[in-house]
């Protein structure tokens, strides 16, 4: 069977099983777009460089949760014994494995929540990214969307604790598909930090097409740090849409070290003024593996901040893929928005692909972007090599110093130790 | 705020304000209308008409045959439509692909012609002579200018250089045109390149023998009669080994044209050690204050460094077109090749321009440098697009690229969409971009010293595009420095 027979399958086996659920709308609309766009492919510029339709010919299933804590127990984050954390099972929130200890953190699924007093707002927000993100993958994970969560942080909490959300894949059978699905909520005043991970436990091939959608209300600050270090059979498209709906803040690092074909959406919309945005990224990649990133910063309203900055490594016979636009509307005057992205080719069989792109209506604004791709310093080299330090340690120690300032800028301690503690496993160096 | 922020899927781009839009895609009164003269085809496109102007040109069956192999792919391709750019459907059967050379001399005096054209020339500081010869007002002027150009031809004859129209080189020439024609950019490389294939009208060719330095700078000005202006214009430059050209092109007083479309192919081959810069500056009718009429501008132009240590460089001034699509490139194919992209792009009333360039790095220690200026007044939309591509093989590669954009006022807007693509690890390619408006405290410092506010800005845009500006031909630079100042006259204050 091929996979949109399958997936219209799903589909309605999905809309009878949960007849009088409140998603059915939502899922009857993005289906609808979804066969209307397909998969996408190389003739839509926004996947012009990431091949992901020949990854649908896998078979890839929707799996049950079948999972219990040992399974996963050996792959949580550090700091996870003060830490909330959310587990998502092929796709599915796992009650069982997940654990809330902070109060004012309030979680639900989605469907129950939409019988709640949130309605309103889970209506107003989610599957916002779809206006960013016109594709069928998008649409896929919208038309099929189950065992999502939302999460609502209560005005004024500054959540103690941060959030780790594990994307689980249970790949020991099958080829799965797995679509982690999520609303968050910070209101007023209210502080929360996330660091989200993904794993695969087996060797089969899987498909992991996640959304996160956070809505930032006035005053509050978000913190989200994104590790990705899954096999080479892991694909991933992974959306993190952050919409700042009040004067509000945002700050995030993504870290991409491994995975088969990896493609990360970032939308930032910054739709009231003096909103500040801050975007880091990391890729660190090797084998065959291929890493998309596409952020998106859209400066709707006046007096904006924004300030992106991507580095890349390259290595083996990796391909690396950086899009980043930077939208300001006429509205949007003085406007700060600055945008680099800096790569490095490790191997010659390594390649980058970048476009950084600026679309810009206001005139009163203040915009650069700049982008290098190059090798490393060979003066540098040169340097530490005539004081005695063998030429692969010269190279790990440039390559360290050249990823420090993103690493750096992990606010959770546990983690940024982690994070270092992985680059400094592949680079067999680490500085004392 | 709504979620009505609609961002188009293909190419991300912002959906126009809403009366650009209506502008843009409203009324057209131009159309393609032309005074019927007896030496006209008729109006459309199809096999006919090919064989009527391959035969009004006296060519040879194997370029007809060429033609019409063109045409054909044609029919099969599709319009391009990912520029950032809006405009109504072209209708390709309401063209005349072929007319007479432009309008005879129906004039007879300075009085009598446009008064805004007039002034524009007096901006320009045309001499009175020049004028006349360009508005094709005085007979005598026009024959001077027959008796220049043969001067200079001798003098270009005498060192084995070749300049002359292509259907005269298709003529006379056979074996150099079929050699090099479509051998950069294949006949069925997009869109407008197939339609050129099929019905070009006219166009340079130009040859440079071995070892020869061109002693002046060539250029279609020079040219006998006014084919410069066709709609659909074929140019050749072989620069053989050792040689060097400064080529220049373009329209430098704004004729006043009502061709819509313009639809122009450009091939230079560099070979080993030789050296062609192409020049341009770009001043089609852009149409009216609001947005109406205006040329729209399709043009492919693209050079080979096919030889070792050659060296392609474009510059271009843009000021006019309703619509500019045109993104000179350089396959950078011998080692040592060097590849440059000096560009300035303005943009006033509802202008659109999406321009760029490619440099497309596949030899040995490869070089390209891309500085793009791109200005952006009243409701006009100015993209820049460029890709640079190294290939795996080519090591050593180096790239910089600066692309700038100003705004003069809220209602326009400036694009940045630059490629690139690397390979191999040996390459070093930097790219930067900015954007600003012309700072307060800088007008009020001119104004302060009696330099009105008109003249300030222009003065600041002047040097905001020096780099470029710099990269001209003399009699060039003095010229596209007014010209910046009259696109843009009225956008401020």
């Amino acid at each position: 069977m091929d996979h949109i027979n399958y997936i219209k399958e799903q589909f309605d086996q999905l809309q009878t099983a949960e007849a009088g659920s409140q998603l059915q709308a939502f899922r009857s609309k993005a289906f609808d777009t979804f066969n209307q766009l397909g998969v996408p492919t190389a003739r839509n510029e926004e996947w012009r460089y990431t091949r992901i339709a020949p990854l649908f010919n896998n078979g890839f299933q929707l799996q049950e949760n079948n999972l219990v804590l040992a399974d996963v127990v050996t792959h949580r984050m550090p700091g996870h014994e003060k830490a909330n954390e959310l587990f998502f099972v092929n796709g599915r929130y796992s009650a069982d494995l997940s654990k809330i200890i902070s109060p004012s953190l309030q979680l639900a699924l989605l469907e129950d929540a939409l019988q709640g007093e949130h309605k309103e707002l889970i209506n107003t927000h989610l599957g916002h990214s779809a206006v960013y993100l016109r594709d069928g993958i998008n649409a896929l994970n919208n038309a099929l969307v189950q065992g999502a969560v939302f999460i609502h942080v209560a005005k004024s909490a500054q959540v103690e604790h941060p959030v780790y959300i594990y994307n689980v894949t249970d790949g020991r059978n099958e080829n799965v598909l797995s679509q982690p699905r999520s609303l968050f909520y910070l209101g007023v005043n209210a502080q929360l930090q996330i660091a989200e991970t993904f794993i695969t436990i087996g060797t089969q091939d899987s498909f992991t097409n996640k959304i996160m959608e956070l809505v930032v209300e006035e005053d509050a600050r978000l913190e989200y740090y994104i590790i990705q270090n899954d096999n080479a059979q892991s694909n991933l498209v992974s959306t993190t849409h952050i919409r700042h709906i009040g004067k509000s803040f945002s700050h995030g690092v993504t870290i991409s070290l491994n995975g088969g074909i990896v493609r990360n959406n970032l939308n930032i919309v910054l739709e009231k003024a003096y909103c500040e945005a801050h975007l880091y990224g990391l890729y660190f990649q090797q084998g065959n593996s291929h890493i998309d990133n596409h952020t998106v910063v859209d400066n709707v309203s006046p007096n904006c901040y924004s300030n992106e900055l991507y580095k890349g490594m390259m290595d083996g016979s990796s391909t690396g893929v950086f899009n980043g636009k930077i939208f300001v509307r006429q509205p949007a005057q003085k406007t700060n928005a600055f945008q680099s992205n800096k790569n490095v080719l490790l191997s010659n069989d390594a390649s980058v692909n970048t476009k950084p792109q600026l679309e810009i209506f206001a005139d009163d604004v203040k915009c650069s972007h700049g982008c290098t791709i190059g090798r490393l310093d060979e003066e540098g080299l040169f340097y530490l090599q005539s004081r005695g330090i063998s030429e692969k340690v010269a190279k790990a120690m440039l390559l360290q110093s050249f990823v420090g300032d993103i690493v750096d800028k992990i606010n959770i301690p546990a983690i940024r130790t982690h994070v270092e503690d992985l680059i400094a496993e592949r680079l067999e160096y680490k500085v004392d | 705020m709504k979620t009505e922020l609609e961002i188009n899927p293909t190419n991300t781009q912002i959906e126009l304000d809403p009366s650009l839009e209506e502008v843009v895609s409203g009324e057209y009164k131009y159309g393609f209308t032309t005074n019927i003269e007896a030496d006209e085809a008729p109006k459309g496109l199809n096999e006919n008409i090919i064989r009527f102007i391959s035969a009004k040109k006296n060519e040879p069956e194997w370029m007809l045959e060429w033609r019409l192999k063109a045409y054909q792919q044609w029919l099969k391709m599709k319009e391009p439509n990912w520029g950032n750019l809006q405009y109504p459907p072209i209708d390709f059967q309401d063209i005349i692909y072929y007319s007479a050379p432009k309008q005879k001399i129906t004039i007879d005096s300075l009085d009598d012609i446009d008064p805004e054209l007039k002034r524009t020339f007096d901006k320009l500081g045309i001499s009175l002579d020049e004028q006349k010869r360009l508005s094709g007002v005085a007979v005598d002027a026009v024959i001077d200018s027959v008796s220049i150009a043969t001067t200079f031809k001798k003098e270009l004859a005498e060192q084995g250089i070749i300049f002359c129209s292509i259907s005269e080189a298709i003529q006379e020439h056979p074996e150099l045109v079929r050699q090099y024609l479509s051998s950069v950019v294949p006949v069925t490389d997009n869109y407008f390149t197939a339609l050129n294939s099929a019905v070009f009208t006219d166009g340079s060719f130009c040859y440079i023998p071995k070892g020869v330095r061109c002693p002046m700078e060539l250029s279609t000005y020079f040219r006998i009669n006014a084919e410069n202006t066709g709609q659909f214009e074929r140019t050749l430059i072989v620069a053989e080994a050792g040689s060097y050209v400064s080529y220049l092109e373009g329209c430098t007083a704004p004729i006043r044209d009502e061709n819509q479309l313009h639809a122009a192919v450009v091939e230079i081959v560099a070979l080993d050690d030789a050296e062609v810069k192409y020049s341009t500056v770009q001043n089609w009718y852009p149409g009216d204050k609001d947005g109406k009429g205006g040329i729209y501008n399709f043009v492919t132009k693209r050079g080979i460094c096919k030889g070792n240590n050659s060296k392609i460089s474009w510059t271009q001034v843009e000021t006019g077109s309703a619509i500019t699509w045109k993104y000179p490139s350089v396959i950078l194919k011998g080692d040592n090749s060097v590849g440059e992209f000096y560009s300035v792009a303005v943009t006033n009333n509802y202008q659109q321009a999406d321009t760029g360039t490619k440099m497309m790095h596949i030899g040995k220690n490869t070089k390209s440098r891309i500085v793009s200026k791109g200005i952006s007044a009243g409701f006009s939309q100015n993209s820049y697009r460029g890709l640079v591509q190294v290939a795996k093989q080519a090591s050593n590669a180096r790239n910089f690229s600066q692309c700038d954009s100003m705004l003069l006022g809220d209602k326009c807007g400036a694009h940045t969409f630059p490629y690139i693509e690397v390979k191999n690890s040996t390459a070093q390619v930097e790219h930067e971009a900015t954007t600003s408006k012309i700072g307060e405290d800088q007008l009020f410092y001119c104004n302060q010293r009696g330099i009105d506010t008109e003249t300030a800005v222009a003065l600041i845009i002047n040097g905001f595009a020096k780099e470029v500006m710099n990269q001209l031909p003399m009699e060039f630079a003095v010229e596209a420095q007014k010209l910046l100042a009259i696109s843009l006259e009225g956008s401020v204050g």
